[in-house]
């Protein structure tokens, strides 16, 4: 019989610790729904989607209960829109936007990502014309997600496309103003985009991907917090051992779970994303962790290296778990969606300079960051050029989702709601890059010999 | 196939007859228990053969837990396999 300590570390881990996974997703290709009819365009999309992705909800459930783990999101992400598009205009990209709400209605998932353009070397008639529809496709759609890759390390950045996005967030946080500018929660700016993510707002099925695939997201702070207040006052070479090997744990039961969903459902069983997933809830937070970890409160001095070490843990442990790894895999850390960084925010201790740094060694970026609702579109460009930098100097992911709140000042509180939180709103700094961005133009690749 | 059904909650009696029971009817035969009794809280974890249940697997689930939610107990069934893959390489 299986050890009985395994057994109720497993159950625990569950009950107390909040382990779930996050996220099945599956990636649905849309590349042979073009038509230059836009009836049949958006037919073919819907038929896709929703006949590829008919039991997705469903088989989530059943692995669900049959190993007694939550699987909190079902959810689908497709080809990135503006490569589907065709001739056709900006109202025609709004129309697609609703045909993919639609179908997530139909299917019963709560975001479908995919409403993307990639443009860090420049931008196709296509991309202008999605980038365009963004805010009001984000508007007038509720599960739509859409994202804009505006950099890479091999291409630089494209800062025309980065200009472009500081208005499109404005008009965005504008259009959805009387939901706490909601909108720009489900806009994400990114450099290095990865092609498999499985995690929203930034999920598209990548270019590369076959015609279908399941990607699986794992979550797990909860666990590993505990696990770091267990051992004590160990050093940090024996606390990143224990990091590595909660990940282990947490990154079977992903892998577990994602073969058997692809299994079950037919489909290739495409990568588990390695990470440690917030949610709002109390004992679900990275930043309790790195707090667990010894710091008085996320944000102060040593914040960095505490992550850093966190981060590279989580990989460790988690490659070896899993047969295929990708996505974003690493610590996230949204601002609104959890619990402890929000507290961080509120009192002070974390800044929007901190977590740019902190960006630099996990995953993803500025995330779901409450930004004052007057905030010029510069400014807002600004940070995001800022972000992708890091990325691009540093050959990794990063991105953007900052929301303007419309009407909030510094210290104001805006509620998402659900997964995606609450957050107070975050000191910025005012001075103008206004000259610096409407430049234009493009920032060269980096050179990667003389590293310094 | 095989299930772990794990059991906490105040103790009480006839807690591993009222199991048993449902594990009977439903056609799960049982492979190994270990109990105990820490104060007075009930702990039990047992082993059962799934692969001749009458019924499907999610609903032995459900039932199981219902009868825990009568009983004051909690009771979680769930398949081996995660327990093997995440505690064996």
């Amino acid at each position: 019989m299986i050890n009985t300590a395994d057994i109720l570390e497993t159950i625990n881990m569950i009950r107390q610790e909040n382990l779930d996974i996050r996220t099945i997703t599956m990636g649905i290709s849309l590349l042979d729904c073009c038509s230059e009819d836009e009836g049949r365009l958006l037919t073919n999309i819907y038929d896709k989607i929703t006949k590829n992705a008919e039991n997705l909800v469903k088989t989530g459930e059943e692995i669900e209960k049959k190993y007694g783990i939550p699987i909190v999101n079902k959810r689908v992400s497709v080809t990135p829109v503006a490569l589907i598009g065709g001739k056709h205009g900006r109202d025609t990209y709004v129309k697609i936007a609703q045909t993919l709400d639609r179908a997530a209605d139909t299917l019963g998932i709560n975001f479908i990502g995919g409403f993307s353009a990639l443009v860090d070397k420049g931008f196709t008639k296509s991309s202008e014309n999605l980038i365009a529809s963004i805010p009001e496709a984000l508007s007038i759609t509720g599960k739509v997600c859409s994202s804009v890759n505006v950099a890479s390390t091999k291409a630089g950045i494209n800062m025309d496309a980065i200009r472009l996005m500081g208005k499109t967030i404005k008009e965005t946080a504008f259009l959805t103003k009387d939901n706490y500018s909601i909108g720009c929660a489900k806009l994400v700016v990114f450099a290095n985009v990865p092609q498999d993510n499985p995690f929203m707002a930034g999920a598209f099925h990548g270019i590369g991907e076959p015609e279908c695939v399941i990607n699986v997201g794992v979550s797990g702070p909860g666990v590993v917090s505990s696990a770091i207040s267990r051992a004590g006052d160990c050093d940090l070479s024996q606390l990143a051992d224990i990091i590595k090997k909660t990940a282990f744990k947490i990154t079977r039961v992903g892998q577990l779970v994602a073969s058997e969903a692809a299994e079950r459902l037919g489909v290739p069983f495409g990568i588990v994303d390695l990470s440690l997933a917030p949610t709002p809830a109390i004992g679900d937070s990275v930043a309790r962790i790195l707090e667990n970890m010894g710091l008085e409160c996320c944000g102060a001095h040593g914040t960095t290296a505490a992550l850093a070490m966190l981060n590279d843990a989580v990989k460790k442990g988690g490659v070896m778990a899993s047969s295929h790894v990708g996505g974003l895999s690493g610590a996230f850390i949204p601002v609104s969606e959890d619990e402890g960084m929000i507290a961080a925010v509120a009192n002070g201790s974390l800044s929007i300079e901190k977590l740019e740094a902190m960006t630099a060694v996990c995953s993803v970026g500025l995330d779901m960051i409450a930004i004052p609702g007057d905030t010029t579109e510069a400014v807002i460009s600004g940070i995001i050029a800022d972000e992708i930098s890091i990325g691009v100097a540093n050959t990794k992911t990063t991105a953007v989702r900052v929301i303007p709140a419309y009407g909030k000042k510094e210290g104001d509180t805006v509620e998402f709601g659900g997964l995606l939180g609450y957050a107070p709103v975050i000191k910025l700094n005012h001075n103008s890059p206004e000259k610096f961005i409407s430049r234009g133009g493009r920032i060269p690749a980096p050179i990667h010999s003389l590293k310094n | 196939m095989k299930a772990i059904i794990s059991v906490t909650g105040k103790d009480n009696v006839g807690i591993i007859a009222g199991v048993s029971t449902i594990c009977a009817e439903k056609g799960a035969n049982i492979l190994d228990i270990t109990q105990s009794v820490l104060s007075e809280y009930f702990a039990m974890i047992m082993l059962a053969d799934i692969s001749e249940l009458k019924i499907p697997f999610s609903e032995f689930v459900d039932i199981l837990s219902e009868y825990g939610n009568s009983k004051n107990l909690q009771i979680q069934t769930m398949h081996e396999d995660i327990f093997n893959t995440m505690h064996h390489i």
